[in-house]
């Protein structure tokens, strides 16, 4: 297997305090990676830094010559657009997606064609979500990039917005990081996992990094686990 | 119709369409009050001008920059937040250009002198309003997605800094050229109330444009034809007319819901 993603010695540094402090490890293509650890942590410095949005750094982030990256940001949620007049239609267009190629992907996230009309500030915290996942997927990336796609979404939109994102992982064949804070998410659909915490950094499969004694480390308190066998 | 008021109407028109479509941009960043200390700034340069008997739009343009960039390099220098710095900056504007302004043609340099606009300032007013209206719809789409979210903007290898710095400059000419139509003090108002009454009746981004547009060109065009009948202020006028089309745009958008 080879890898889509190497980082090596990165350090990220604001006003001289270490976020990232010398983390090293590699992605393969095809992994659905997730990344987990505390507030304040330095998770989404980490994938802002591997986005390029964080230009400073020391150490290395070499990303593979054909990734293409799909992104959704963590910040951006349906109520920071709340009153704006742009349609869904209109804001696909501003990355020049073509209206089949919109139809396309509507279907596979699961919203229906009526909703372009709509203005982006009108619709639910998981249309937005769906629709950002649409602009994403548009110039088919083969690297996607979330962190907390589930940010302003209700308890029940949670679930099928990961299910969502799982099924575009097996269907597309493609390399998948996220950053959640829903271990059941980390145990039931990610193959690897990276915790960043002060005083660990491991780069694992979930089994282990789940159990008790490493959660404890990587959240610095007791967490318990509950398998949900749903 | 005399040919003093047909010059005063057509740099109206388009002084007015040119504020409105560029406010669609301010509205959205959050920024259309940015015009009223920008205009304050404005204050000296109109000052010197009506000493020294050049034209007002012109000194307005240059303290106008002297003050972005006055506000720009506190910024680098200090760590206060940006509001404090421009509330700094532009209060200083008013007080240098209070002390410059010749009190008897306050009035020009307060409420505006578009009804003695020279048929050369006419010409070039035209000419600068249609450049920004142009480069404004160049980079409306480019500029919505930065408003929409500044990371997405950037992964799309959009340069905001860029984009920013052209908006900036192009505001700074609608300002100054408002500054002749509606007076130092008054400049918000043009970019700030027709894009608020197109935002009451758009339910899309190409139809809050065009509305921003038209309510832009539209206020000019009543308030200068009830200071023909009135012999009121121009500049107060048209900001009046303005805001009645804001009131009106609110019963229809109730009638809409």
């Amino acid at each position: 297997m080879s890898n889509v993603l190497e980082v090596k010695n990165l350090i990220v540094k604001f006003d001289n305090e270490k976020v990232i402090n010398n983390l090293s490890f590699k992605i393969n293509k095809g992994e659905f990676l997730t990344i987990v650890g505390p507030n304040g942590s330095g998770k989404t410095v980490l994938l802002r830094s591997l986005l390029g949005l964080i230009s400073q750094y020391e150490g290395e982030i070499n990303w593979d010559k054909k990734v293409k990256i799909g992104y959704l940001p963590q910040s951006l949620t349906h109520l920071k657009v709340k009153d704006m007049p742009l349609t869904v239609k209109e804001f696909l267009c501003l990355k020049n997606i073509n209206d089949d190629k919109i139809a396309e992907l509507l279907k596979l996230v699961g919203l229906n064609n009526d909703i372009l009309k709509k203005l982006i500030g009108n619709l639910s915290g998981g249309q937005f979500q769906r629709m950002l996942m649409v602009w994403a997927l548009a110039n088919e990336p083969n690297v996607l990039l979330f962190d907390e796609p589930t940010t302003g979404v209700d308890m029940g939109g949670e679930k099928t917005i990961y299910d969502l994102l799982y099924k575009i992982w097996e269907e597309k064949k493609i390399t998948i990081i996220l950053i959640t804070h829903d271990l059941n998410i980390v145990y039931k659909y990610s193959t690897d996992v990276l915790c960043v915490s002060k005083n660990n950094i491991c780069h694992s499969s979930p089994k282990e990094v789940l159990l008790p004694e490493m959660l404890e480390e990587i959240y610095d308190m007791p967490i318990k686990f509950y398998k949900h066998n749903h | 119709m005399t040919k003093q008021f047909l010059l005063s109407l057509i740099s109206g028109v388009f002084i007015g369409g040119a504020a409105g479509y560029i406010g669609a941009l301010m509205l959205q960043k959050r920024m259309a009050l940015a015009a009223g200390p920008l205009g304050h700034l404005a204050l000296p340069g109109v000052a010197l001008a009506l000493v020294y008997g050049f034209n007002t739009s012109l000194g307005a343009f240059s303290f106008i920059l002297l003050g972005i960039f006055l506000i720009w390099l506190l910024e680098l220098k200090t760590n206060l937040p940006t509001e404090a710095l421009t509330a700094i900056v532009f209060s200083s504007g008013v007080a240098i250009g209070f002390l410059f302004l010749p009190i008897e043609q306050a009035e020009a340099a307060l409420v505006g002198n578009i009804t003695s606009i020279s048929w050369q300032e006419t010409f070039i007013t035209v000419l600068l309003c249609i450049v920004v209206v142009v480069i404004t719809k160049v980079i409306f789409s480019k500029m919505m997605l930065i408003n929409v979210s500044e990371d997405l903007a950037k992964i799309e290898g959009i340069n905001i800094k860029k984009y920013n710095l052209v908006y900036l400059v192009l505001i700074a000419i609608v300002v100054a050229l408002g500054v002749k139509l509606v007076g130092a003090l008054l400049t918000a108002a043009l970019v700030a109330i027709p894009t608020a009454t197109a935002r009451n009746l758009s339910n899309s981004n190409k139809l809050y444009k065009i509305l921003s547009l038209v309510f832009g060109v539209l206020a000019p065009i009543i308030g200068l034809i009830i200071f023909k009948f009135t012999n009121l202020s121009a500049g107060i006028l048209i900001i009046i007319s303005s805001a009645v089309l804001f009131l009106i745009s609110m019963f229809i958008k109730k009638k809409y819901e």
